[in-house]
């Protein structure tokens, strides 16, 4: 296991759930309040879709991204004449891979967390003279927290294992977009052993320190909440 | 405290939820190609049911095999009328690991030599059946409206191709072979950087067709069902170890008749023409 095994697919993968978590946190949450406090016209409409990649199998997920990102497709082609940025078999693409994927676990979570707070709580600060903002910061959103938490945990859980999506649009290219998940499947194949476990074993690693912290985070953060009240 | 508690071991268990995923996951993959090609097991149509007792030939072949199979079985069963070809598609080395953990196949057709010679060493296989039926060639594609053009695959310049699909070379046995044929030309190293590995041909083909991938390399009977790909050369075949096809029947048939009866019509004129037309070559 000498030469083969770089860390890259380590660094690789913890940047593309990293950044993929990122925004999917940020755009599930907004996402989540818009639709949840607004009612419009094709409203399930919309909720449907932005649900529908966590039904479809991630391979019809990357086939569908491959189609409409690609060279010749809808939104690739226009990417690539006016920015000359390709997407498909670049670590981009595994990012969008990520996001596409984990997206509806974020929404959903932040969905979940906000209806279950009680609205009078917002509405009574809102009768105090609280902005929107002010109260979505200081009522809202720490009330949301654990289940926002949640919905973070899961997204990045979902980033990091994404594969099928991941390998569509990406691709295997050593070095530049193997991703764990994409360099255990490889290894399992080509029959490497010893390879595959070294990866499985770095993967558990991540998986319980990233659940320890977030436990730490988590338990400082509510502490805080506490003694400020 | 008590809902902290679950809390975090939910949060665990979700973490730990994508290892198994990821692992499953090839396992799905693979597993997902042998139902997904079997055809059901419907009699040709208007066929009125046979009084003499049926036979039903379980045939396990390579998934490279599935349209030359799928015709062959229409005009098979209209000579063969007491005889049901049902077929179970998959790479070949999971094929002949279904064969040795005792799967049910009366049929095994290889698209590599060595998983059938495993069998055989195993006694899995009758050996005196073992025939060599099809051979497949090594073609460079391009996408339909790609301006690559090159006529030969020692022509190809490393710098005028950006992404270049292959198999992967451990795992996928084209991979492999297209790894013996740039090696031989001297132009494996060259063009490492620009490979884009494969989990399969089927793949290459998604990625030379979307014109995603400057240029590929699969095996020419794929290359004569695919659309939007252009063939600019094939390997020659002193370029890379012989691509066979062996086919043989299997030990634990109860259908050795039937068995040999497809083997001959295999190896008949209307085989050979069917495999000819899905791009195989016959065996010199």
């Amino acid at each position: 296991m000498s030469d083969s095994t770089s860390l890259t697919p380590l660094f690789l993968s913890l940047q593309v759930a990293g950044i993929s978590t990122f925004v999917v946190f940020i755009t599930g949450l907004l996402a989540a309040r818009i639709l949840s406090r607004n009612t419009f016209f094709g409203k399930s409409f919309v909720e449907s879709v932005l649900l529908l990649p966590l039904v479809l199998p991630p391979t019809v997920v990357g086939f569908g991204l491959l189609i409409l990102l690609g060279k010749n497709g809808w939104i690739g082609k226009w990417l690539l004449e006016w920015f000359d940025i390709q997407i498909v078999f670049s670590l981009t693409g595994a990012v969008i891979a990520s996001i596409v994927v984990s997206f509806p676990l974020m929404y959903q979570s932040a969905m979940a967390a906000f209806a279950s707070i009680d609205r009078k709580l917002e509405n009574a600060a809102r009768t105090m003279g609280a902005s929107g903002w002010r109260v979505f910061w200081t009522i809202s959103f720490p009330l949301a927290w654990s289940g926002l938490l949640a919905g973070l945990v899961l997204s990045f859980a979902r980033a990091l294992g994404e594969f099928g999506a991941t390998l569509m649009l990406a691709g295997y290219i050593p070095g530049k977009t193997d991703t764990l998940p994409v360099a255990i499947y490889f290894a399992v194949e080509a029959g490497q052993t010893e390879k595959a476990s070294f990866w499985v074993i770095i993967i558990i690693a991540l998986g319980l320190s990233i659940t320890i912290w977030l436990q730490w985070w988590s338990r400082r953060n509510l502490n805080r909440y506490k003694s400020e009240k | 405290m008590l809902k902290r508690f679950v809390y975090s071991w939910a949060a665990l268990l979700v973490l730990l939820v994508p290892l198994g995923c990821s692992s499953n996951h090839g396992e799905n993959q693979l597993s997902a190609q042998q139902p997904a090609g079997q055809p059901s097991s419907a009699r040709p149509d208007g066929a009125a049911p046979q009084p003499a007792e049926k036979a039903e030939l379980i045939i396990s072949a390579a998934a490279s095999l599935t349209d030359a199979m799928n015709e062959l079985k229409r005009s098979f069963e209209s000579e063969h009328p007491t005889i049901t070809l049902i077929y179970n598609f998959g790479s070949s080395g999971k094929l002949a690991q279904q064969i040795e953990q005792g799967a049910p196949a009366d049929l095994f057709l290889s698209a590599s030599k060595k998983d059938m010679d495993e069998l055989q060493e195993k006694n899995q296989i009758i050996a005196d059946s073992r025939i060599d039926f099809a051979k497949n060639a090594l073609v460079l594609i391009t996408s339909s409206s790609s301006p690559l053009n090159v006529s030969s695959f020692a022509e190809i310049d490393p710098a005028r191709v950006q992404h270049f699909a292959i198999g992967e070379p451990e795992s996928v046995p084209a991979g492999r072979y297209t790894k013996e044929v740039f090696e031989n030309l001297k132009l494996w190293d060259k063009l490492k950087s620009k490979f884009v590995l494969s989990s399969d041909v089927r793949q290459v083909l998604t990625y030379v067709e979307s014109g995603n991938a400057d240029a590929g390399v699969v095996y020419s009977s794929d290359a004569i069902i695919a659309k939007n790909v252009r063939v600019l050369a094939t390997a020659k075949p002193e370029w890379h170890k012989p691509i066979v096809y062996p086919a043989a029947i299997v030990a634990t048939t109860a259908h050795a008749e039937a068995a040999r009866d497809f083997l001959a019509y295999l190896t008949s004129e209307k085989g050979k023409e069917v495999l000819k037309k899905y791009g195989f070559q016959q065996v010199s």
